[in-house]
């Protein structure tokens, strides 16, 4: 689930009036408590990856790094990614086209599915998987070697030695499944408040709807498209739970970074975890970084946009 | 209007919606109806007394109670401290304030198995926090406090980013009709800033006890998974799953959905009744 929490929303600038604050001693024992408990919560722990991986030195660090099962968990990792976000960014523009460009009549109820993937557990997400391809799930019956009811596919599956589950296919799918809803959720407010007169000028001028969409549409949404997509690789790199399930955890094959962590860990090797884990943590800073720059990037546009308004 | 009647005809001005529409509704269905139907279609082949012996059993009927009850708790705290960090970053001006309001969002980016690993060895026994806390008769790690401590990391920025856009967008005239009235500081905030924020407040604590409800992650680590004592419903089904048992896997996790999917209706109407006060939207 990440509804409201991550959308879009351009921070607006609040006028303070002096007459209605609190006396110094509250604000200031308020900042502290929230300073205190965000220290404690968020800080602490941030710094604690750092140098606990750093633990056993520089040389065990890259070590832990430099080995196969670990080089291997690194690109399983960035295959997954470069698969899911991809193919997620053009349902994603797909749906926020057709949502926010034309009326139809069901469109509430396709929003709602478009997030449901949020609120399921991610070992349930693994799950499902699993159910339909697995030996006995629901296509996995149909390609079951012993009673195929598809013989030739199924020869021809065994023969390539193709496996969806425990295998990398499972864990694309599994990773596109938990980061579906992340670019959709991004551009359909994004492209519904910005409406369809845009658009509309460009074909009565002329242009066709390719032309259309890539050189009105595409810039006007420009930034809400990399904030989804940054938010989406993010979770597609670190998921952990639905990517379990379905890997079936074979080191050096179908192990990503989050599980090779969890096998590090699980060997009592916690500089060796907590090194691996510090590359996730680097990625999750630039992930904050970044969405924190185009956040401003994107408030400036709109301070633009206003002002030419006016 | 993309729709315009020209002598009784309907014709879009723009293209692509049955494009957009249909390869919108396909990968959909392909990638999440079609396998999440798969789990009630499994479900259909238990019968009814397998399937409530599996979802009565004692060490399910534990986790439920651990998950939902860490869960809610978490979310509670997170309600108390989301909203003080919320406010803090609305209403004040302080040193680093960019950097806390942009860290606020780590539980999002942070992997889950990264944050599992570091709270776990944070809180051991020999840990640093958990050091602190032993002298006070406090165990965190593989107790039902750790499965509480790692949810309350995950769920705090749902209520402050819930809370923080409403609250930028709160009249100040009214706070200053309420003090110009006679109100003191105490009463503005509780008679008439609280009550506005309520509904976002609701909504924050919903997605925030919606997401634990299915944490994994961030939870295995520091609960240690002790059956019947630290074992949350995610981890029972992982157990399910370990040992073949797809079945039982399956019984718990239709259960498991079908309170996501209720929460998830609860939060759809939260959303809704949230977005009446903000005022933002409406202009």
């Amino acid at each position: 689930m990440t509804p409201a929490a991550t959308t879009f929303h351009t921070p607006h600038p609040v006028v303070h009036r002096r007459t209605t604050g609190e006396p110094p001693l509250v604000r200031r024992a308020l900042i502290g408590v929230a300073l205190v408990f965000l220290s404690l919560f968020l800080f602490l722990p941030l710094v604690f990856v750092f140098t606990q991986a750093f633990a056993k030195g520089i040389g065990f660090y890259f070590e832990t790094l430099r080995d196969p099962n670990a080089w291997s968990a690194i690109k399983l990792t960035f295959t997954a990614a470069v698969i899911a976000v991809p193919l997620n960014c053009v349902f994603g523009v797909a749906a926020a086209w057709a949502i926010a460009k034309f009326d139809f009549r069901g469109k509430n109820i396709l929003l709602t599915l478009i997030d449901l993937p949020f609120s399921v557990s991610p070992v349930i997400a693994g799950l499902i998987y699993v159910l339909v391809f697995g030996a006995q799930g629901w296509l996995g019956l149909y390609l079951n070697a012993d009673h195929p009811k598809f013989p030739w596919l199924a020869n021809w599956l065994n023969e390539e030695n193709f496996k969806i589950i425990f295998a990398v296919p499972g864990i694309v799918l599994a990773t596109i499944f938990v980061t579906f809803p992340f670019v959709a959720r991004e551009l359909i407010p994004l492209m519904q408040a910005q409406g369809r007169s845009e658009e509309e000028a460009a074909r009565v001028l002329g242009a066709s709807g390719w032309q259309t969409f890539w050189r009105v549409t595409l810039p006007n949404i420009k930034w809400g498209l990399i904030y989804g997509v940054i938010l989406c690789n993010a979770r597609a790199m670190g998921e952990f739970g639905a990517v379990a399930v379905v890997s079936g955890r074979i080191r050096g094959q179908t192990n990503t970074m989050p599980l090779h962590i969890e096998a590090l860990y699980d060997d009592y090797n916690f500089a060796g975890a907590f090194a691996v884990a510090s590359l996730l943590a680097l990625l999750a800073l630039v992930t904050l970084g970044l969405k924190t720059w185009v956040e401003h990037q994107n408030a400036r546009l709109n301070r633009d946009a206003e002002i030419i308004a006016a | 209007m993309a729709k315009q009647r020209i002598s009784g005809k309907k014709i879009r001005v723009l293209p692509g919606f049955k494009l957009t529409l249909g390869f919108t509704l396909f990968y959909l269905g392909l990638i999440v109806l079609i396998p999440l139907g798969a789990v009630f279609w499994k479900a259909t082949s238990l019968t009814w007394a397998d399937f409530w012996h599996t979802v009565t059993m004692p060490t399910a009927m534990a986790s439920y109670r651990l998950t939902f009850g860490a869960s809610f708790f978490a979310a509670l705290v997170n309600v108390v401290f989301g909203l003080v960090v919320a406010w803090v970053l609305v209403r004040y001006e302080f040193f680093g304030k960019r950097i806390v309001d942009a860290l606020v969002d780590l539980p999002f980016a942070l992997p889950t198995a990264v944050a599992g690993i570091t709270l776990a060895t944070l809180y051991s026994q020999n840990g640093w926090i958990g050091k602190l806390l032993l002298p006070l008769g406090l165990k965190v790690a593989n107790t039902q406090l750790g499965v509480f401590i790692a949810l309350t990391f995950i769920g705090l920025p749902f209520i402050v980013r819930t809370v923080q856009p409403i609250l930028e967008d709160l009249d100040p005239e009214l706070e200053e009709a309420a003090s110009s009235l006679g109100a003191n500081r105490w009463q503005v905030f509780s008679r008439v800033i609280l009550p506005m924020l309520t509904p976002a407040l609701l909504t924050g604590f919903a997605l925030a006890f919606a997401r634990a409800l299915g944490e994994y992650g961030s939870v295995i680590f520091i609960a240690g998974n002790i059956p019947m004592k630290t074992q949350i419903t995610p981890v029972i089904i992982m157990g399910e799953l370990d040992m073949f048992d797809y079945g039982k896997a399956t019984a718990i996790a239709v259960v498991m959905l079908v309170f996501s999917f209720a929460l998830l209706l609860t939060i759809n109407v939260l959303q809704w009744w949230t977005n009446r006060y903000n005022t933002h939207n409406l202009a």
